[in-house]
């Protein structure tokens, strides 16, 4: 072997080719992102990083299958997502990805547990399969005592658990991370790093994660900073 | 996605919209008390104009019917002779006593008289009615006093029309132009038109006013409500008389008919009026219900439910919170007004019949109709605006 050998092309899992994305408000046209190119291998804990409006939720909707490029190719476990129907998207996000939120986005009229089985009830599953993976995905968070609560139960920190459980929930290979930490103090937000970088060392989740705290960043093992978009990547710490 | 999954779907989100109606008591409440009041406001309202044309339908004698000149509208145009009077009198189908046929002529005058209230005047009748008068009117009771006595200058006053105008107290005399008449009566008619007229002998009530040997109508007791075709056919027949004959009961629905519209009109006028502004009202809650839910649209969206699912899973919480409030509403309306229904069979009369208020199960069906209409609005409008934005837009917004 001389030299590093590029990951075979199934190490990869996700490929982002030639990427435009524009918006249109009004008249004016907003170049979000251009000319972008990334790959993340799986098993990776990638921080995405950048100013506020730099386009990293925009690029991170894009691998979510939230939205699609303006122009380019977006490939997840060897699928081009962007071309998919919304209603495909749909079906395809229920059981490729699992999405976190800055501010959690749980229903607040379920409980813990219920809120938790939602993206179940997109899989063909009975419902002493769906209660079985509802308790492992809260054990791993270690929230099995707050399943019957509310979220206004909760704290912000079990409440990020409960939508990290809910993301975990179907087993998707990609976990994608908006800010995770955005909303939740130090120690909170440290716990929810800690539990993160388990879930990519024990569970080998691949997971993105959007944010402009360095403390945060410290966590993944490879940093990549998007500005004026466009990515400009960082050694791993 | 298959259909089956697709209908999964819109099963399990529909589900978790309906188990999440008791959750969300404060939204889920006030839509169903707006939807309430509305209904109850719509079926109050027509329900007015309802009591008003069925009794107006029911109302009257089915055997009493009224003769006319031919080609009047009204008894006020009619005139018809002695000669021809005493014909009708033969005619068949009239019920007959031991006093002779039950056909009684009648004509009248509207007098003048000062309001007790005001003061101002107002017209009211006096009529003059002819032989077997109180057999014909049979509903007709003297409470107060005796009845006139034919062929002198006294009259007996409706109970409606004494308390309603001065000087028509027992004993009293009226002056109306020359004439002098005292008051010997008082009478009720259970609840009907006449309680509000003046009655005295039509022959005194002739000379008084020149009016000859000449009566305006002749009113008739058939021997059955089938009886009238006959009567009639034998009385258009006759080459010696020019007069048509109508059933009571159609005869007031045609006098009432104006009023009937008015009243009609005017009510639903008034109900669209007060249900549109009610509407929007529980538009607005209902709006705002499924517009607060715009973050949990967002994410479930994200998550990877479809659009439609979740419409029509909202649309299924709307109708179940406006029927809910339809069925509140209907209840609200039957209960506070079907004391209003009681009175309206107790008393079938004119003035009261105006302010009866009749919830008939039509009316309930209407409202409810309307119930479901608000909901369908309130609910689908907001549910597919948030369900036809793009997902990442939905998510940036909340
Ligand atoms: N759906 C959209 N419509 C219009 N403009 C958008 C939309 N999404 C993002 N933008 C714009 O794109 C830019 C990048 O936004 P975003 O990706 O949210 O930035 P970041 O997450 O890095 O703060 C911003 O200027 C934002 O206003
Ligand atoms: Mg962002």
């Amino acid at each position: 072997m001389n030299g590093a050998a590029p990951a075979p092309a199934d190490d990869l899992l996700v490929r982002v080719e030639d990427v435009e994305k524009a918006f249109h408000r009004g008249e004016e046209v907003i170049h979000v992102l251009r000319d972008l190119h990334l790959t993340i291998p799986r098993g990776e804990f990638l921080a995405l990083m950048g100013p506020s409006g730099s386009g990293k939720s925009t690029l991170l909707n894009l691998l979510g299958g939230l939205d699609r490029p303006t122009r380019g190719r977006v490939i997840v476990d060897g699928r081009r997502i962007d071309r998919l129907s919304d209603r495909q998207l749909a079906a395809w996000r229920a059981r490729h990805v699992g999405l976190v939120f800055q501010f959690y986005n749980l229903l607040p009229v379920l409980t813990a547990e219920r809120n938790v089985e939602l993206p179940l009830l997109l899989a063909p599953l009975t419902r002493v399969q769906r209660r079985r993976h509802v308790a492992a995905a809260l054990g791993i968070v270690g929230l099995s005592h707050r399943a019957r609560h509310y979220p206004r139960q909760l704290s912000g920190g079990e409440q990020q658990r409960v939508g990290i459980a809910r993301a975990l929930v179907t087993d998707p290979s990609l976990l994608l991370c908006d800010e995770p930490t955005g909303d939740l103090d130090r120690r909170s937000g440290d716990g929810i790093l800690d539990l993160l970088q388990a879930l990519n060392r024990e569970h080998g989740k691949t997971i993105v994660m959007v944010t402009h705290d360095p403390h945060a960043s410290a966590r993944a093992t490879r940093v990549v900073h998007l500005d004026k978009g466009r990515l400009g990547t960082e050694a791993p710490p | 996605m298959g259909f089956v999954s697709w209908l999964s779907q819109v099963g399990s989100v529909t589900k978790l919209s309906l188990e999440t109606i008791v959750e969300r008591k404060g939204a889920s409440a006030a839509a169903v008390f707006g939807i309430a009041g509305v209904v109850a406001v719509f079926v109050a309202v027509l329900s007015v104009a309802e009591g008003f044309r069925r009794v107006m339908t029911a109302s009257g004698d089915p055997s009493a019917a009224i003769v006319m000149r031919a080609g009047s509208d009204t008894e006020m145009m009619s005139i018809l002779y002695g000669t021809g009077v005493r014909v009708i009198d033969d005619a068949p189908g009239i019920a007959r006593s031991a006093s002779g046929p039950l056909a009684c002529r009648e004509l009248f005058v509207v007098i003048n008289l000062p309001r007790r209230s005001s003061g101002m005047d107002a017209n009211v009748p006096l009529r003059g009615l002819g032989a077997n008068a109180f057999e014909v009117h049979d509903r007709v009771r003297i409470v107060e006093g005796r009845r006139f006595t034919p062929g002198c200058n006294e009259v007996i006053v409706g109970v409606g029309a004494s308390h309603e105008f001065a000087g028509l107290d027992l004993g009293a005399e009226l002056k109306v132009g020359r004439n002098r008449w005292r008051v010997v009566g008082i009478f009720t008619a259970g609840g009907g038109l006449p309680e509000s007229e003046i009655w005295t002998d039509a022959v005194v009530l002739q000379a008084a006013y020149h009016r000859g040997n000449s009566f305006q109508t002749v009113r008739v007791k058939l021997a059955s409500p089938d009886s009238f075709d006959a009567f009639r056919d034998a009385l258009l027949a006759d080459p010696r008389l020019t007069v048509k004959a109508i059933r009571l009961q159609d005869y007031y629905a045609e006098q009432s008919r104006t009023v009937q519209n008015l009243i009609t009109g005017l009510g639903t006028l008034v109900a669209a009026l007060m249900g549109i502004g009610a509407s929007f009202g529980a538009l607005n809650t209902m709006y705002s219900a499924v517009a607060t839910r715009t973050r949990e649209i967002a994410t479930l969206r994200a998550l990877g439910f479809g659009s439609a699912p979740i419409v029509i899973s909202i649309l299924a919480e709307s109708l179940v919170l406006a029927s809910l409030g339809g069925l509140a509403g209907a209840a609200v309306a039957y209960g506070i007004f079907d004391g209003f229904r009681a009175a309206t069979l107790n008393w079938q009369s004119f003035s009261q019949v105006a302010f009866a208020f009749d919830v008939t199960p039509a009316l309930l069906a209407q409202g409810g109709g309307c119930a479901i209409l608000i909901g369908v609005i309130g609910g689908l409008f907001p549910a597919l605006r948030a369900a036809r934005i793009p997902v990442a837009t939905a998510l940036r917004e909340t």
